[in-house]
């Protein structure tokens, strides 16, 4: 897609939708919002992003790839239910601090868990949005064997 | 500390590559330095648990409402198998080492082997039946990774597979069988079966839990019918084999049935069952393993007797556990040495059959030292700690249920088994040395360390038994009976009349001297052997039950999954409303019924007819980009309902989701062929036929959860708890990160692999190529 106002709007958009879905994720623990809702919204802005970019530009944007998005999410989510073991407590039992790295929002192992949840959505998302633009197709790759046979031949 | 044990091996096999990059050749001992130290600190506790004390630390919770905890336990039993887990380790990480020096994935051996050190210690110490059960599965996933070390041979790939099949078969059964005992005992924890004085004899689920668990004991300590897994596993490194397949792992089997023995023990079905499964395996494995010609094949069919063996004492019970548990620590130690010393034979002189060797005493003098010693041990001469063993089980066998029959058993393992001895370390080692020998050379440190201090272990253990045998096995036959430690020996050695003793161990050892001499002859005249046994069980059978299941996965996959989505839709809509009609048309009537429906308002009138249109649009436009607007209006209408009947996330979530899929649907687009009508009028009248009953269906569910009474404790619990107890005011969140946040973590990681498996399927069908054949792992 090529189109001058899709990329001029999208500029000004995505980091307006990113911060968006941090506030949806951190305000989760008691207005509506979360982890989840806030990963679909990061990955709609990237998706954004990619239509008017392209899939190359949109990686470049991204810190770490998605795969990697997913690893970390899901890692952050089962340590945030390991220190409660060691507490003495069952696993996943939630642990708050008084610490608040954001006005309102406590430091607690939901929050970790939450973020985990936020990444591993984000993640499978703009992965699966990756995977499908960077499809070539059937017929791409059929017209590419083509073209490799007629190279070979002309070789021989 | 003893948790701090098992967890500080997971650490070190997690860094164990980490040290072979930084250490380089000198790793092995580095490595083996831990469980070293651990086995010292287990050693410390001899004195302590001969005594009768059971060590109980503090335990760490886990999952507490289902009783499951990582609670640990140290009685006589726990402390041997420590013991032989930690020092046998530790020999055997260092001869790792000097076997696979320089193999360009030795760090990742350690890894593995390490990682399997830590489950079999987990499995050993723990208390609670689901610690126990988890550490038994991690037991064979790690000698899984191991037995398919080499996993560019096609052979190591299937005996590793076939292996993880039969125990992973048999660990299914096993969860089962301890579920049921949980249930049955009103507990996890054993040590309150014990304390408690439950025996589960006559409870009516016993005969389950026995098959169940037996199932379990049976695959893993290779009984008959299910042997055949262990002489494949031989794939291994001989490492792993003299390890796993012979100290350690294997033996969990027998471990279990020792440590269930008070709870589970003491009835005619315990003891038929032990007995016979035992005794059949015992007297078949041994005359496998004297008409065997490679080194660690023969080894392997001596060890799968001697577990037939040990179960078959343990059916015996009384003073026969204490012969097991003699048998138990003997056969570590001598049959560790005998594959260490195979290991080294192949090493050196890259040979693997025995026949094909002679006349290695003079070119392997220390190897052969520890091999004489080991094989005489095995061959139960006096006063090697072997004899010790068969002494302690002469006694109580003839008193046994199966009496007779046993009698006749041992004599005929004693009498194959010598022959295997002969096998083993006199064949290779006497005469004159062949070209396959003097091509060899005595192997270094690393390689004799183990072998020499194992098979000297089993000389002292014969020799000096107060030394560490005695109150070892004391203690761990004290654990199994309940006895005092100092009662537990004396009652089995008082049933032995010595005289008759010594006469049938001559005359085993005269006999199996006979059939070493006509060994040639024995193979010819069995041959028959070599076809019948892959028929009874291994290799036949199991080849025949595998293709089976893949023949019927194919089967099932054609039929239900040929590659067409409206197939895969109406299949599954068709199931359901087959379901849902079948176990309550009755029900769904009534709801149809209803008579207490409120008025809808006028905005829900209006949202209800918004559904409808654009739910009749999406089927009637001839373009796609059109039909799936309709869908995504459809979603925005059923949005628009939760927002204005007090759901606020769930409409959250709904409209990212439908912008998202619209998107997608756009991106889809580019690669779908033109959009032509492709289905005929009947087509469209059955699918409309389909589509109508699953919308009545579902109309009526809809109706019938309305006025069912849904148990309003749960959601009152989390409307009152949420700020209270997890300080959040938004009870959906709440209950996904904190009430609930064990099944969200489940919900992301299979959304997880669905990512990554969507990813992997279009790259690699965008990818093929040079489309290659894929080599099963199956042959």
């Amino acid at each position: 897609m090529n189109s001058i106002i899709l990329r001029t709007g999208t500029v000004f958009i995505l980091p307006l939708l990113l911060l968006v879905s941090v506030v949806i994720l951190l305000r989760g623990h008691n207005e509506p919002g979360g982890g989840f809702v806030g990963g679909l919204t990061a990955a709609t802005a990237m998706l954004l992003h990619m239509l008017a970019f392209g899939p190359k530009e949109a990686r470049k944007l991204l810190p770490i790839g998605p795969e990697a998005m997913i690893g970390v999410g899901l890692l952050l989510a089962l340590f945030s239910g390991i220190p409660a073991m060691f507490a003495g407590l069952p696993a996943f039992k939630a642990l708050w601090t008084d610490f608040e790295p954001v006005q309102g929002v406590k430091f607690s192992t939901p929050l970790i868990f939450d973020v985990g949840v936020y990444l591993t959505v984000a993640g499978v998302v703009i992965l699966i949005i990756f995977s499908i633009a960077e499809y070539r197709g059937h017929r791409a790759i059929d017209a590419q064997h083509a073209s490799d046979a007629r190279a070979r031949e002309e070789a021989s | 500390m003893v948790l701090t044990s098992v967890f500080s091996l997971f650490l070190l096999a997690l860094v164990a590559p980490l040290v072979t990059r930084v250490a380089g050749r000198y790793a092995g001992w580095v490595l083996a330095t831990v469980p070293a130290g651990w086995a010292v600190w287990y050693a410390g506790f001899i004195a302590r648990v001969g005594e009768g004390e059971v060590i109980t630390p503090a335990s760490l919770v886990w999952v507490d409402s289902l009783g499951v905890a990582l609670s640990t336990r140290v009685d006589g039993l726990s402390l041997m198998f420590a013991l032989l887990v930690t020092g046998v380790g530790a020999l055997v990480v260092a001869y790792a080492g000097g076997y696979l020096a320089g193999h360009h994935h030795l760090g990742r051996f350690y890894g593995y082997l390490i990682a399997f050190m830590a489950s079999m210690l987990g499995l050993v110490v723990s208390d609670n039946l689901i610690a126990i059960f988890i550490f038994w599965e991690l037991t064979s996933v790690t000698s899984f990774l191991l037995i398919g070390f080499g996993h560019d041979r096609a052979a190591a790939r299937t005996a590793a597979l076939q292996a993880m099949i039969v125990t992973g078969l048999g660990g299914l059964a096993l969860l089962a069988g301890l579920l049921l005992m949980g249930v049955a005992a009103g507990t996890y924890e054993f040590s309150e079966m014990l304390e408690g004085g439950i025996t589960l004899g006559d409870h009516p689920l016993y005969i389950g839990i026995l098959v169940l668990v037996c199932l379990g004991a049976f695959t893993k300590s290779a009984q008959f019918p299910f042997h055949f897994w262990l002489p494949g596993a031989m794939e291994a490194p001989a490492p792993v084999s003299a390890y796993l397949h012979s100290s350690t792992m294997v033996k969990a089997g027998v471990f279990l049935l020792a440590k269930f023995s008070p709870v589970l023990g003491g009835t005619e079905e315990w003891a038929w069952t032990l007995q016979i499964v035992g005794g059949v395996t015992m007297v078949y494995a041994a005359f496998l393993a004297a008409r065997a010609v490679y080194f660690k094949r023969i080894l392997a069919f001596t060890t799968v007797s001697s577990l037939g063996a040990m179960v078959m004492l343990l059916g015996v019970g009384g003073p026969g556990e204490a012969a097991a548990m003699g048998f138990l620590l003997a056969h570590a130690m001598y049959k560790g040495t005998l594959f260490m010393v195979a290991g080294s034979v192949e090493h050196q002189t890259h040979t693997k059959n025995v026949e094909q060797l002679s006349g290695l005493m003079r070119i392997m003098p220390v190897t052969f030292a520890a091999a004489a010693l080991g094989a005489a041990s095995m061959a139960g001469v006096a006063p090697f700690f072997g004899f010790t063993a068969k002494y302690l089980m002469k006694g109580p066998i003839p008193e046994a249920a199966a009496g007779s029959f046993l009698v006749i058993g041992v004599m005929a393992m004693g009498i194959f088994m010598t022959t295997a001895a002969l096998l083993v370390a006199y064949k290779p080692f006497v005469g004159k040395p062949n070209e396959a020998a003097s091509a060899g050379s005595e192997a270094g440190p690393a390689l004799l360390l183990g072998p020499v201090v194992l098979s000297v272990a089993g000389l002292i253990g014969g020799l000096m038994p107060g030394l560490f045998v005695q109150p070892l096995v004391a203690s761990a036959t004290a654990a199994v009976t309940g006895d005092a430690p100092e009662k537990a020996l004396s009652s089995s050695i008082g049933m032995i009349n010595m005289g008759t003793l010594l006469s049938t161990s001559t005359l085993a050892i005269v006999l199996g001297v006979v059939f070493y001499a006509v060994r040639d002859m024995l193979r010819r005249t069995t041959g028959l052997m070599d076809r019948l046994d892959p028929m009874l069980s291994g290799p036949v059978v199991f080849q025949r039950v595998l293709s089976g299941t893949l023949w019927f996965g194919r089967l099932q996959t054609r039929l239900l999954q040929n590659g067409s989505l409206n197939t895969y839709i109406r299949t599954t809509i068709i199931g359901f409303i087959a379901l849902v009609l079948g176990l309550g048309a009755n029900r769904l009537k009534n709801a149809f019924l209803w008579q207490d429906a409120e008025r809808p308002s006028l905005l829900g009138m209006i949202l209800v007819v918004l559904l409808i249109v654009s739910g009749v649009a999406a089927t009637v436009f001839r373009y796609r980009l059109a039909a799936v607007a309709a869908l995504g209006m459809a979603g925005v209408a059923s949005a628009l309902i939760f927002v204005f009947y007090g759901a606020p996330d769930v409409a959250m979530t709904q409209f990212a989701i439908e912008t998202l899929t619209v998107l997608i649907f756009v991106l889809v687009f580019y690669h779908l062929p033109q959009f032509t009508s492709f289905t005929g009028r009947m087509q469209k009248f059955s699918d409309w036929v389909v589509s109508l009953a699953f919308g009545a269906v579902m109309a009526g569910m809809v109706m019938l959860a309305v006025q069912t009474d849904m148990a309003p404790k749960i959601s009152g619990y989390f409307s009152e708890n949420a700020v209270p107890l997890a300080y959040g005011r938004n009870i959906i969140n709440v209950i996904l990160v904190d009430f609930r946040a064990a099944d969200t973590f489940g919900e992301i990681v299979v959304l997880g692999i669905a990512g990554v498996g969507v990813a992997a399927l279009l790259s690699v069908s965008g990818r093929s190529q040079n489309p290659t054949k894929p080599d099963g792992g199956v042959a």
